[in-house]
């Protein structure tokens, strides 16, 4: 009887690990039948007002690009600040906060920017998009920081103190490079993570369909378009949509993947 | 001639009530090798640890009494204890240096490693920075073994050898004592051998003291021995009088292993 | 340089803080006027954007009783309370002027999004948690490792794909097969809620399986020792061990589920209307502002502000809970 019990329980986890796959394979089906359906070279050669994606898949990467040049070093300096410097209350206090800040809603951080930036400027900018995205990738790049600072051994530290290096070259020099690649990795998975976000674009950002490097101005995003071309009528906006899609599943986990190799690569 | 003199020392981890040491009295010798030896947890590394104030990177530590040492450019003795000042700790740690029981290769190339202590005091020179390099690969007998590879990581080495480039990392920066805990405790028996032969060698240079829970290890190498037990230093002596010839009964239970 | 450094660190540690302080004031400022028209009712109104005659009377005295809640409300935090309640007052007589000219007011209320969020979020987790467990029952304890791997690996791109593919996946593939099985609207709080409880189902099962293999080897071992099968450790020894981690993680899934837009927002087919049938269309917190934010202005906004506010509230509340009651010793 215990064996039997065993069996069905064992046999309905490894049902529901096929069902998980299945929801994945199935998705990234659709994706590649629909998206490589409409997908074309030209895409990338013209910008959504002549068809194409350019402009959408350049003002993505823009947007992030800025978000995670702002985040990136404000994360990481905060997440020292826990791991190193921090001591008792404040550092765990900031620690907490930062990881209810990670799990907060997106469309709120983009209410937020709406308020703080977008009413007072009189309108949508790239700008505002972009702050949004580092509000979001903030928390994200402090845990990161934050675990693989704790996973680099005590006596390192200890180590160079002892030859005489002072707490702060200690950090730059030794700690840091030690948690690198796992810094690396989480940074990464942050970036992927922050260039699939529609929500918090939607009313920053906006979109538009021209090219355009003015970060004043509504500004090209490639998941808002999505949306919008998603939900309109035409048959031939919807298979755009695919196509944009599928090229922003593919970007997110290739970049993913990438993180994950490279650690996997260091490890051995 | 003594290097470091330990006066009616005290030490009380934060939180705790009672001090891990009581009124510790001993000295580590010029150009010799003193040995601490005792328990699990009489307080052998809370005093080593004391010797460079390693322990303040955790706030909230109490010392009590005085801990001198030597100081070339005045020729006298200078209370460490009463530092406070960064610059002043950064000159104690280059002046008393350590070594951990597990190596602790930073994570950059065999060179930079040994290097990074003379970069951070300040020397810039190449011709200079490779030369006292390769000296202190060579005084810690590491030279051979990796001259054609100083620009690979230094975590590809093996344990030993990791172990003995900690050790010219801290002898490149010239100190007066190198202080070791347990160094040969996570090695084999024949990189054991190359460290102790090592730590001889070195005491031309360095006075030493050291951490073993190998008698063998410390009546081989040592000068003196300093025997603890509970934070109480019982007997510190010549390393022979200690071994052949205890004054306590304490340490005669402990070094012929009758202790409980 | 040392003291520069630790200053910059602590600088952006603290940032922190006054990004949340400022997300929590800034959502209350901008939905002070909101919350000065309708209070607290303004969580049990079903009404949006609805041209409400004056002569709906019991509508008028329940906004009335909410004044008064609402100054007590601000009582609290604000110093100048006396000069809020002159304004309140005057509030109040300018708008039963206006109302008695005109006959209507618009009307906001955040009932039919709450309802919604909170239900798409709980036919979500119910669900995905049974899925979710057996995954990571499959991964930390049944799979060999050269398959959990792969399959580890396959879980957490699923749980990295941008959630607006869910929602464009959801409302052209998979709603259409629930519609033909279930009847009713493809756009519907069922499909939002399974699509929502798709997308969380990876993370789910990544954190979950996270907390399992916390559990040490040796309890395992001595359990499988006496004779134990595989079933019986993990349910006497694994789940025991870690039933607070994974708690923890079933609440952050939630927090992650409350908030989603874009999965959410091709499915719930956003109409104001409280869902009759399970199989009936409505409208999240989420949805509701990003649908609406663009064209709103005045009341209208600020009510979306109001939601916004709510929704900041409840994730904040819930998240904390998690990390307080559950996640303590995470790390
Ligand atoms: N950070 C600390 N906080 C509080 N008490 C401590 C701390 N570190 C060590 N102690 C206590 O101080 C005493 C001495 O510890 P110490 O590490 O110096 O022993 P030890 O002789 O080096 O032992 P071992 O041979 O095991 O390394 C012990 O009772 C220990 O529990
Ligand atoms: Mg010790």
């Amino acid at each position: 009887m215990r064996l039997i019990i065993n069996k069905i329980v064992l046999g309905l986890s490894t049902l529901s690990a096929l069902i998980g796959l299945a929801f994945l394979g199935w998705i990234l089906i659709t994706l590649f039948m629909k998206g490589l359906g409409s997908f074309h070279l030209s895409l990338f050669l013209n910008d959504l007002i002549d068809g194409g994606l350019r402009n959408l898949i350049v003002g993505q990467f823009i947007l992030a690009g800025i978000a995670a040049t702002i985040g990136i070093p404000l994360g990481m300096a905060a997440g020292i600040y826990i791991q190193e410097y921090g001591r008792g209350k404040y550092a765990e206090v900031i620690r907490n906060l930062s990881d209810i800040m990670m799990s907060a809603p997106s469309i709120v951080i983009g209410a937020f920017v709406y308020a703080i930036i977008v009413v007072p400027t009189g309108g949508t900018s790239g700008f505002a998009g972009a702050i949004a995205l580092a509000i979001m990738m903030l928390p994200i790049v402090i845990s990161t920081t934050d675990n693989m600072l704790s996973l680099v051994p005590k006596e390192l530290r200890e180590a160079g103190i002892a030859l005489g290096a002072s707490k702060y070259k200690v950090i730059v020099d030794i700690v840091i490079k030690a948690a690198k690649v796992g810094i690396m990795t989480g940074i990464l998975l942050a970036f992927a993570r922050i260039i699939g976000e529609t929500a918090p674009l939607l009313f920053t950002s906006e979109t538009s369909n021209y090219f355009s490097l003015d970060l004043t101005e509504s500004f090209p995003s490639l998941t808002v378009s999505i949306y919008d071309l998603a939900n309109e009528p035409e048959e031939s906006s919807r298979d755009l949509a695919w196509a944009a899609s599928f090229i922003l599943t593919v970007l997110v986990l290739t970049i993913n993947l990438a993180g994950r190799f490279i650690t996997r690569n260091k490890k051995r | 001639m003594p290097v470091m003199n330990i006066k009616d020392f005290s030490f009380t981890y934060p939180g705790v009530d009672s001090p891990s040491l009581k009124n510790i009295n001993m000295k580590i010798r010029k150009n010799k090798i003193t040995a601490l030896i005792g328990p699990s947890g009489c307080g052998k590394s809370t005093l080593l640890r004391s010797m460079n104030r390693i322990h303040d990177l955790y706030p909230g530590n109490k010392y009590d009494g005085i801990i001198e040492l030597f100081n070339t450019d005045t020729n006298e003795m200078q209370n460490i204890l009463d530092i406070k000042k960064e610059n002043e700790f950064i000159e104690l740690r280059q002046k008393v240096g350590m070594i951990f029981q597990k190596p602790t290769p930073f994570p950059m190339s065999i060179f930079d490693n040994v290097a990074y202590g003379l970069k951070i005091a300040g020397i810039k020179d190449k011709s200079e920075l490779e030369g006292r390099v390769e000296q202190a690969l060579k005084d810690s007998v590491l030279w051979k073994e990796v001259q054609d590879r100083l620009s690979k990581s230094a975590m590809g080495l093996s344990g030993g050898q990791q172990q003995r480039l900690c050790i010219a990392r801290a002898v490149a920066v010239k100190p007066e004592v190198i202080l070791f805990d347990e160094p040969t405790s996570a090695l084999d028996p024949i990189s054991t051998g190359a460290i102790e032969e090592l730590l001889v060698e070195l005491k031309k240079d360095v006075s030493i003291a050291i951490v073993t829970h190998n008698m063998q290890q410390a009546s081989r190498i040592s000068d003196h021995t300093a025997f603890m037990y509970l934070g109480d230093l019982i007997e510190f002596d010549k390393t022979e009088n200690i071994f052949l010839n205890p004054k306590e009964k304490q340490t005669e239970d402990y070094i012929t292993g009758r202790f409980g | 340089m040392e003291k520069i450094f630790r200053n910059l660190s602590l600088s952006s540690a603290s940032l922190v803080f006054i990004i949340l302080l400022g997300i929590f004031i800034t959502l209350f400022l901008a939905s002070k006027d909101a919350i000065n028209e309708f209070g607290i009712g303004f969580i049990t109104n079903p009404n949006w954007n609805k041209e409400v005659s004056i002569d709906a009377t019991d509508k008028s005295s329940q906004s009335a009783q909410d004044f008064s809640l609402e100054d007590d409300f601000l009582a609290d935090d604000e110093d100048d309370m006396i000069l809020d309640e002159d304004d309140a007052i005057l509030d109040e007589d300018d708008m039963l002027f206006d109302d008695s000219i005109k006959k209507t007011f618009t009307d906001y209320g955040a009932l039919v999004p709450i309802v919604g969020t909170l239900l798409t979020t709980l036919i979500a987790l119910i669900f995905a948690l049974p899925i979710a467990m057996g995954i990571a029952v499959f991964l930390a304890e049944i799979a060999p490792k050269n398959i959990a791997a792969p399959i580890s690996v396959a879980i957490e791109l699923l749980a990295a794909i941008p959630s607006i593919i869910f929602g464009m996946w959801g409302l052209y593939y998979f709603a259409p097969i629930v519609a033909d099985l279930v009847g009713g609207y493809q756009v519907s709080l069922l499909t939002a809620g399974l699509v929502l409880g798709i997308m969380i189902l990876p993370f789910m099962a990544a954190i979950t399986r996270d907390s399992m293999n916390t559990t040490p080897d040796v309890l395992k071992e001595s359990a499988y020792a006496m004779g134990a099968t595989k079933f019986e450790v993990i349910k006497d020894i694994i789940f025991p061990y870690s039933k607070v981690g994974i708690i923890g993680s079933i609440i952050l899934a939630l927090g992650r589920a409350l908030g989603e837009t874009m999965a959410v927002a091709f499915l719930i087919g956003s109409i104001f209307a409280l869902p009759t049938a399970i199989n009936s269309p409505t409208i999240s917190i989420p949805v509701a502002m990003a649908n609406n934010f663009g064209e709103a202005s005045g009341l209208g906004e600020s009510s979306l502000f109001y939601l916004a506010l709510i929704l900041f509230v409840i994730s904040f509340g819930v998240i904390s809970f998690a990390k307080l009651y559950f996640l303590k010793g995470a790390r």
